[in-house]
């Protein structure tokens, strides 16, 4: 029995995530609930907090989101080692699955097989729809107003035109960094001015 | 050099890749599709499969691509694609373990400050700027046909999954194969 229980926490953390993998469907999302369940209620390997912290952070890196926790989670744990594991697993069921699917579903067996094109030809446009559909969700749920709807409109309009400086999606990603900043920076000046000036009187009276 | 321009494209994807999978699309497309290593129809159907199966899109695009690139462009032995699928895989995720054991302390005893939350609100509506851009470039004659007919019955079909998406529970995978079978028996 007791081989059982020495399993060193390296395989642990790649098993679990290997797991965690392999069945979920739909990214990162998704996959968050699932980590949640199995590092802090199954295996109890960090608090419930210290796992919200960790899902900040990921959340704020760039990169893949499930990678990033799976990452945050193994570094927590067991340092770079521990990371590797962690992240060894969460990668390792679907690279099989697509390099696979590469083998065998070529791009020019999607072109020349009529079943798989005319099902593709069905697909393409539900695709669309699909990455549409978080558009509308997403820019409710941050009840985008008025005042802030032009950024994701222009964003979007000059990705799309394809302009050959300007499309690039790191520059507004940097812009919307550094303006988000400097909104946010000036808005806290005003409100501490205001503060101070409040005060300023109070103490006049 | 294809590897190492795949290398460089997907190392930027891995550090600028904000807001999740989708938003990583407009990125993706710009650098995979644009320099023209894939079709856009091809692009397409990544993200299709990588719907129907388990995964992130930003690991299933850089396996699929990684493999599909080298094969398109002469290196097409068996051996060459599955070495483009892991230099991409790697090297899409490598970014996130230097930012983690790097910056993770930093962001998280910071996440209060006036720098980093002004960075996330600025941010996020560029987020959703971004996934409405890859909604845009996708939708082209590659996707919608060229045809009036198909283009009218590609319409019907983007409409009805985004109704369902947005009005039930339907699960996405559920969409994309009925999308399938609808596609199998108007064209074939």
């Amino acid at each position: 029995m007791t081989y059982i229980k020495s399993q060193s926490i390296y395989f642990q953390l790649f098993s679990s995530f290997l797991r965690i993998g392999a069945f979920t469907f739909g990214g990162g999302w998704a996959m968050i609930s699932l980590i949640e369940r199995e590092v802090v209620d199954n295996k109890r390997w960090i608090k419930r907090e210290e796992f919200l912290d960790l899902l900040a952070v990921s959340q704020a890196l760039p990169g893949v989101l499930a990678i990033n926790i799976a990452v945050a989670v193994g570094d927590h744990l067991r340092g770079m080692k521990g990371s590797v594991a962690a992240a060894l697993g969460t990668i390792a069921p679907c690279f099989a699955i697509i390099l696979t699917i590469a083998v065998f579903l070529t791009p020019e067996l999607i072109q020349s097989n009529h079943v798989v094109s005319s099902i593709f030809r069905g697909i393409r446009p539900a695709v669309v729809a699909l990455i549409v559909a978080p558009v509308i969700t997403s820019a409710k749920s941050m009840k985008l107003g008025w005042k802030t709807l032009w950024i994701p409109v222009v964003v979007a309009l000059l990705i799309w035109s394809k302009l050959p400086w300007i499309s690039n999606p790191i520059l507004f990603i940097i812009i919307g960094g550094i303006a988000g900043y400097l909104w946010l920076r000036r808005q806290e000046r005003r409100l501490s001015m205001a503060r101070i000036e409040r005060e300023e009187k109070e103490e006049g009276l | 050099m294809i590897y190492l321009r795949l290398i460089w494209s997907y190392l930027k994807i891995g550090l600028f890749g904000f807001g999740g999978g989708y938003a990583m699309l407009s990125l993706i497309e710009r650098e995979i599709v644009g320099p023209g290593w894939i079709t856009e129809k091809m692009f397409t159907d990544i993200v299709a499969i990588s719907q129907m199966t388990p995964g992130p899109i930003g690991i299933n695009s850089a396996t699929y691509i990684g493999y599909a690139a080298p094969m398109a462009h002469g290196f097409d032995h068996v051996l060459w694609g599955v070495l483009g699928s892991l230099l991409c895989t790697f090297v899409v995720v490598l970014p996130s373990f230097i930012l983690v054991a790097y910056t993770s302390h930093f962001i998280s005893r910071h996440k209060e400050s006036v720098a980093i939350r002004g960075i996330f609100k600025g941010l996020r509506p560029v987020v959703i700027g971004l996934i409405a851009s890859a909604a845009l470039l996708l939708m082209n004659s590659e996707n919608y046909g060229t045809s009036t007919s198909e283009v009218v019955i590609s319409a019907v079909i983007s409409v009805a999954v985004l109704a369902a998406t947005l009005m039930t529970k339907i699960h996405p995978i559920i969409l994309i194969i009925l999308s399938g079978i609808a596609g199998l028996i108007i064209y074939y």
